[in-house]
């Protein structure tokens, strides 16, 4: 616990010859704030730090003592870990965690994809109808997902593509649809027109100047929407839940781990084995790529 | 299916889309003139225009005619199903529930996030602070349930039984007796607030912590010089200077906190009176087999979704404009 580092005193230069303006930043690194401030970090940090020392302990002392008595008698094991990742038995979430890879790509790439072709239309074509449709599309990132759920599901029965992974695929991508387009739209847009012009000039098609022109520029808002995306997909347990049923052909691990906790309550050693396990990928994928995603998570909080 | 076969699959789906993407290039290429820009328009836009009707905009009005149809979904009941959420004692805990999470859970969330962003800013450690609250945004809401259902864990007060619940373990350190947090009415829908609370800081506290350091420094230099108190400056510099953000925070974690399911889902099932719009939507359609009902749930959701989105981007182009 690391947590009580975050120590207030401030680094910042004061102003030279401005005793008013000390006083005043002394009076906010007070020690009371930096109580407040560390409580916060402990209180924010400890259940997470409680999970993650119970998921590497003995499953018969999980059961029995507090994870804070290991620091006496500390035992360490990974049986929970094997368990959890192997992939045969009833107790392994392994496939579970392969289905969440498996479920979540494509679904962070086909509607890039499409996105992409949907937002340079709107943005760089001028066609009748134009901002008409663009708003409807703005307009339908306001629907709750819950409203499709089932006509979607009769949908995909008759397409009799049910309990595959094509549902869960397909749903994500028409649910990310609309948030997709409106952000790489308004990126398109702040692209300075002459460049586009200039390309033209040049003799350069949609094709050239989509590839060659704004896809380099582009970058970051695809990378922005991408980690977006892959949170929100691998996260998810409605849409899961929904399509993909509770075996292990298709579900990912939230839904394997909802199901454990309800049924299994007392499972704690493979409970918390396997939360880290789902926890893991995507805190690295947000640790590695953070700077990408606060532009991205303010623009898709409306989401879901 | 093999995880290789999985993976397979996984490369046909998205060679096909890649594909399906190459050929509306490769026409559209083709196509040139004036006149011909329409029709790469039109190229460009069917994918996705197509994907949103039949995925999205036929299911929705789909179910709200489904809305006014009876649990097997084929007599015409009219607002019958809408009644019942709004008369049947289950449904009003339904309501009431709801109500709850989205009154605390934004308010509370901004709160501490606005605090927290407020403490740490410009601090030693600052970067490393802030992940320590942010990185619950990274946590699914299943995993996020799971590690505050371990916090709550409750054993039986006997001799020879230790709590493994941190909560409960506290309590007896102090001389309590061990509560059994998600089981007793209406405390429990608190606690699982807050693990919603616990997620949304994070948030909260990130784009106000931008907002905050967007502020001009001679602003607060002013202010400074004038001899504002740190209060003073919170409520006549800070506070006014980021209102936009903080209102696009609320609303955006208020409509998140509106759809909540996963959370109650996990830890309670929706038992013990916790379930919540979003959560019985789903027990109503899948679970109880009440088609109609599950329908008009979401079409609630649906229409007590709107204002707040409508406000929010309103805001958002305020805060845009500035």
């Amino acid at each position: 616990m690391t947590a009580t580092d975050t120590s207030l005193s401030t680094t910042t230069p004061v102003t030279k010859g401005s005793g008013i303006s000390a006083r005043a930043r002394k009076r906010l690194t007070s020690p009371w704030a930096s109580l407040a401030a560390v409580v916060i970090a402990v209180l924010w940090t400890l259940p997470t730090f409680g999970l993650a020392v119970s998921s590497l302990r003995p499953e018969r002392e999980i059961k029995t003592t507090g994870w804070w008595t290991f620091f006496r008698d500390p035992t360490i094991t990974l049986d929970n870990y094997r368990a959890v990742l192997s992939a045969e038995g009833s107790e392994g979430l392994g496939s579970f965690f392969v289905n969440s890879f498996v479920i979540t790509i494509p679904s962070v790439i086909i509607p890039i994809c499409l996105a992409l072709l949907a937002a340079y239309a709107f943005a760089w074509i001028r066609f009748p109808g134009r901002s008409v449709l663009f708003v409807a599309v703005f307009a339908l990132q306001i629907v709750p997902i819950q409203v499709t759920l089932i006509p979607l599901l009769t949908l995909y029965v008759k397409a009799d593509i049910v309990g595959s992974f094509w549902t869960i695929w397909l749903s994500h991508s028409i649910f990310a649809l609309p948030l997709a387009i409106f952000l790489l739209h308004n990126f398109m847009r702040d692209i300075p027109p002459g460049l586009l012009e200039a390309a033209r000039i040049d003799g350069a098609g949609h094709r050239q100047i989509f590839f060659r022109v704004l896809l380099p520029l582009l970058t970051p808002a695809v990378a922005a929407f991408a980690i977006f995306q892959f949170l929100w997909v691998w996260n998810d347990l409605l849409v899961a839940l929904t399509f993909a049923g509770g075996g292990s052909e298709v579900a990912p691990i939230t839904v394997a781990l909802a199901n454990l906790s309800g049924t299994r309550g007392t499972a704690w050693h493979l409970l918390s084995a396997g939360a880290f396990v789902s926890i893991i990928v995507p805190v690295v994928v947000f640790l590695l790529l953070q700077r990408y995603f606060v532009r991205g998570l303010l623009a898709g909080g409306l989401k879901g | 299916m093999t995880t290789a076969g999985k993976f397979l699959e996984m490369g046909t789906a998205i060679l096909l889309f890649v594909a399906v993407v190459g050929v509306i290039l490769f026409v559209a290429g083709r196509l040139g003139g004036r006149r011909g820009d329409r029709w790469v328009a039109f190229l460009y836009l069917t994918p996705a225009v197509l994907m949103l009707a039949v995925g999205l905009i036929y299911p929705a009005a789909r179910t709200i005619y489904q809305s006014f149809f009876d649990a097997a979904g084929d007599t015409f009941i009219g607002l019958d199903n809408y009644q019942t959420i709004f008369t049947s004692d289950e449904q009003l805990t339904v309501l009431r529930n709801t109500v709850l999470w989205v009154v605390v859970t934004p308010f509370a969330a901004t709160g501490i996030g606005l605090l927290y962003a407020i403490l740490v800013d410009r601090a030693r450690l600052e970067a490393f602070a802030k992940a320590l609250i942010f990185l619950p945004m990274a946590i699914s809401f299943v995993g996020a349930s799971i590690i505050w259902k371990f916090v709550y864990e409750y054993r039986p007060d006997q001799v020879g039984v230790k709590q493994i619940g941190l909560l409960n373990q506290v309590l007896v350190w102090i001389g309590g007796t061990p509560q059994q947090w998600l089981v007793d009415p209406p405390w429990n829908t608190l606690f699982l607030i807050l693990v919603m609370i616990w997620i949304q800081a994070g948030f909260a506290m990130t784009v106000l912590s931008a907002a905050i350091k967007a502020i001009p420094d001679d602003v607060v230099e002013a202010a400074r010089l004038d001899g504002v108190t740190p209060v003073g400056m919170f409520r006549y510099v800070t506070l006014p200077s980021i209102r936009p953000a903080v209102v696009v925070v609320l609303t955006t974690i208020g409509i998140g906190t509106l759809k909540v399911f996963d959370i109650v889902r996990t830890m309670t099932g929706g038992q013990f009176d916790t379930s919540v719009v979003a959560n019985e939507f789903y027990s109503q359609s899948f679970r109880s087999g009440n088609e109609g009902l599950g329908a008009a749930l979401a079409v609630l959701l649906f229409v007590l979704v709107i204002p707040i989105v409508v406000y929010n981007i309103r805001q958002l182009r305020a805060a845009e404009a500035r």
